[in-house]
């Protein structure tokens, strides 16, 4: 009787935590409006294959992802990638279908040119209209692509900029410029981009050229300079490792996102930032459809959930990039909104530039410079040291058959 | 058994399908892509810019080549002595040694960073007695330890299984008939542990040469081998063919260290010279 007893106990106890959260919160986050036109949608059974950025949704305070199934129906399929280039291989490798992808600027171009995005339908995400603010933001999307406005194809999700990070307790000046990261008095102690796009760029920015020049003698002269500041400063070319390395304090610079600085200063508030005076890169990743979607109305409704105001908050607060949505700028709760790291002053960004897609011959060249200056100067050493080895090696090789054969003569006999 | 049966052809059939399917394709796809284009017509465009990355591929050659070393050399009588204890220490040790293997090759790694950085634990314990952070991280140094600590079990295990293996009478034999102790070793331990040893060294070298994330985390990106010019081909640059070239050259290459070192051990079996 005992057992049978406590056996319900037990039972209770777990339909209790089951059920009262899930019931609960069906009315604290969203209006009964909002809750009735996602079911309206009738997409309950079907699956969307969402390709994102890797932490780059809530999964903490709201959890997204089982938020939107729990609303429509619809089950999400949810997969990330670490860059563009990453994400465009896959895509472009055919054999996946995926139902939202998340490309930044010069990849939803990109994508745009050889056709493998499919036009939004905008009457599905009647979000767009109600918060996306298109008044500061709406310019990223003004440019043409094939003759289609971007801004047809893409709904801008997160925007930033590059930045200088650096350490107050190492670095007694305020730097102002890219330069300083050339500067040999921090040898060892700086951080630059693993990615050729965005490490050029700073090159480029201190060679006042254009970041979406194709003129090879211009990716020549970067590619120089950054091969310089390879020898003379010894920079770690890192992604996400630039965390860990800023945060302990190992390191006094790093270039990287601007929305991350709000990350690393809350576990190393030593840490400082600076918009350098050459400019910096400002971009978008937006939500896009692919060709070949399985699933349009989903991918649509998907993406207006990403634009409704709790949702949208909830990005923001985990992501720390700035939002274009008005709702979450509007709300009091939401704790960046000060902050001048994620939302400078025009002054502060006066220079930036925008990535545009490159041709693939330039974009070729800039890989193959950027191999280069990682591959760094040692060429001939290698060289020098690889002969003696061989030598040694053939050395060894002649001998061991002379004796060999002496054996073979001594066993003979 | 030599005839062939149905019951043996059936029982064969997965095997030649799975390296047909995960051995062979791959390999062609390999050969097809190293000598097309993005548009899929033939050329030689691919094949002829590997000159850029020559000294590259030597480098990690010789990173691999000095990491085996390593491996060998503590491997080899790390075994040896496993070799000649008691059983359940025996168990106990070759448990001790598969341990970290357990764990994902990626989470060792990047613990290493933690541990050898300028404010890691080996830093921070030397910082308490006055003494200036080493910067280990990002040096050649710093990526060697990672391929000898994670490849050692690969040279441990293989060498280990030989040694447990030989007969012990050999060495008593060799003893009876006035062997020294050295010696004992030279003409007869070390020859009949080859096998071990060549398989250990193929296990070691061979992800050594073509590896990208240990040279990524502990290297700083700084130190670029063939396995990170290989990976940003298709990872960054999107070039699959100019990637597919690089990787064939650095089959062939490993083929021809290969055949190198089987040269050598070919000569063993005939009581020829030592390595």
């Amino acid at each position: 009787m005992k057992k049978l007893a406590s056996f319900f106990l037990t039972a209770v106890v777990i339909m209790s935590v089951c059920i009262f959260p899930v019931s609960a919160q069906d009315d604290e986050i969203f209006s009964d409006e909002v809750v009735k036109y996602y079911a309206s949608l009738g997409l309950k059974g079907t699956t969307i294959n969402v390709y994102n950025w890797g932490e780059y949704i809530d999964d903490e305070e709201v959890d997204v992802i089982s938020q939107f199934e729990r609303l429509t129906g619809c089950k999400v399929n949810y997969t990330t990638f670490e860059s563009n280039e990453n994400m465009y291989s896959k895509l472009s490798g055919g054999g996946v279908s995926y139902d939202v992808v998340v490309p930044s600027d010069y990849t939803v171009e990109k994508l745009m040119e050889e056709g493998m995005l499919e036009k939004i339908d905008f009457n599905n995400i009647p979000n767009y209209a109600k918060y996306f603010d298109s008044e500061q933001y709406g310019y990223l999307l003004e440019d043409e692509v094939n003759g289609e406005k971007i801004r047809d194809y893409a709904v801008i999700y997160n925007v930033g900029t590059t930045i200088l990070i650096y350490n107050t307790k190492y670095v007694k000046e305020k730097p102002d410029s890219w330069s300083v990261l050339w500067d040999e008095q921090y040898k060892g102690k700086v951080l630059m981009f693993n990615n050729p796009r965005d490490s050029f760029a700073i090159a480029q920015f201190l060679l006042g050229q254009d970041l979406n020049s194709t003129n090879p003698a211009d990716w020549d002269a970067a590619a120089q300079l950054l091969k310089e500041q390879r020898e003379k400063v010894q920079p770690s070319y890192v992604m996400d490792e630039v965390f860990v390395k800023m945060e302990s304090g190992d390191y006094y610079f790093a270039a990287y996102y601007a929305g991350d600085f709000e990350v690393m200063v809350e576990n190393n508030p030593d840490l400082d930032y600076v918009f350098p005076k050459e400019g910096v890169n400002s971009f978008y990743d937006a939500f896009c459809i692919p060709k070949g979607t399985q699933n349009k109305k989903g991918a649509e409704a998907f993406i207006n959930f990403m634009m409704e105001p709790e949702i949208a908050l909830a990005n923001a607060e985990y992501i720390y990039y700035a939002t274009p949505n008005k709702a979450v700028m509007e709300n009091d709760e939401y704790s960046l909104a000060d902050s001048k790291a994620v939302y400078p002053d025009e002054g502060d960004i006066a220079h930036s530039q925008v990535f545009h897609n490159l041709p693939n011959d330039t974009l070729q060249y800039m890989n193959t410079l950027w191999m280069k200056v990682k591959g760094g100067n040692n060429s001939e050493w290698v060289y020098k040291a690889f002969f003696i080895c061989a030598a040694a090696v053939t050395a060894i090789i002649i001998i061991s058959v002379i004796r060999k054969r002496k054996m073979k003569k001594y066993y003979d006999v | 058994m030599k005839n062939s049966s149905v019951i043996q052809k059936l029982i064969n059939a997965p095997y030649i399908l799975w390296s047909v399917l995960f051995v062979i394709a791959p390999l062609i796809m390999v050969i097809y892509y190293a000598f097309t284009d993005r548009t899929g017509a033939f050329t030689l465009d691919n094949v002829k810019s590997i000159g850029d990355y020559l000294s590259t591929f030597i480098l990690s050659v010789g990173y691999g080549a000095v990491a085996t070393l390593i491996c060998l050399i503590i491997a080899y009588p790390f075994a040896y002595f496993l070799a000649h204890t008691g059983a359940s220490f025996q168990r106990m040790s070759v448990m001790l040694v598969m341990l970290p293997m357990w764990m994902s090759f990626l989470i060792r790694t990047y613990s290493w960073m933690t541990i050898l950085g300028d404010s890691g634990v080996i830093n921070s314990f030397l910082g308490r007695f006055g003494i200036e952070p080493l910067s280990m991280l990002n040096t050649p140094g710093a990526v060697i330890l990672g391929m000898v600590y994670n490849f050692l079990p690969y040279m441990i295990l293989p060498i280990y299984t030989v040694m447990a293996k030989m007969d012990g009478s050999l060495i008593e034999a060799a003893q009876d008939l006035g062997c020294g102790k050295l010696h004992c070793v030279k003409k007869v331990i070390l020859p009949l542990s080859v096998p071990g040893i060549v398989s250990g060294i193929t296990m070691v070298f061979v992800p050594s040469v073509s590896t990208f994330y240990i040279t990524q985390k502990l290297g700083g990106g700084q130190i670029n081998l063939i396995g990170d010019v290989i990976e940003g081909q298709f990872q960054t640059a999107n070039n699959y063919n100019l990637g597919a070239a690089l990787s064939l050259l650095l089959m062939v290459m490993i083929l021809i260290c290969l055949g190198v070192l089987g040269y050598f051990t070919d000569s063993e079996d005939e009581g020829g010279v030592l390595i």
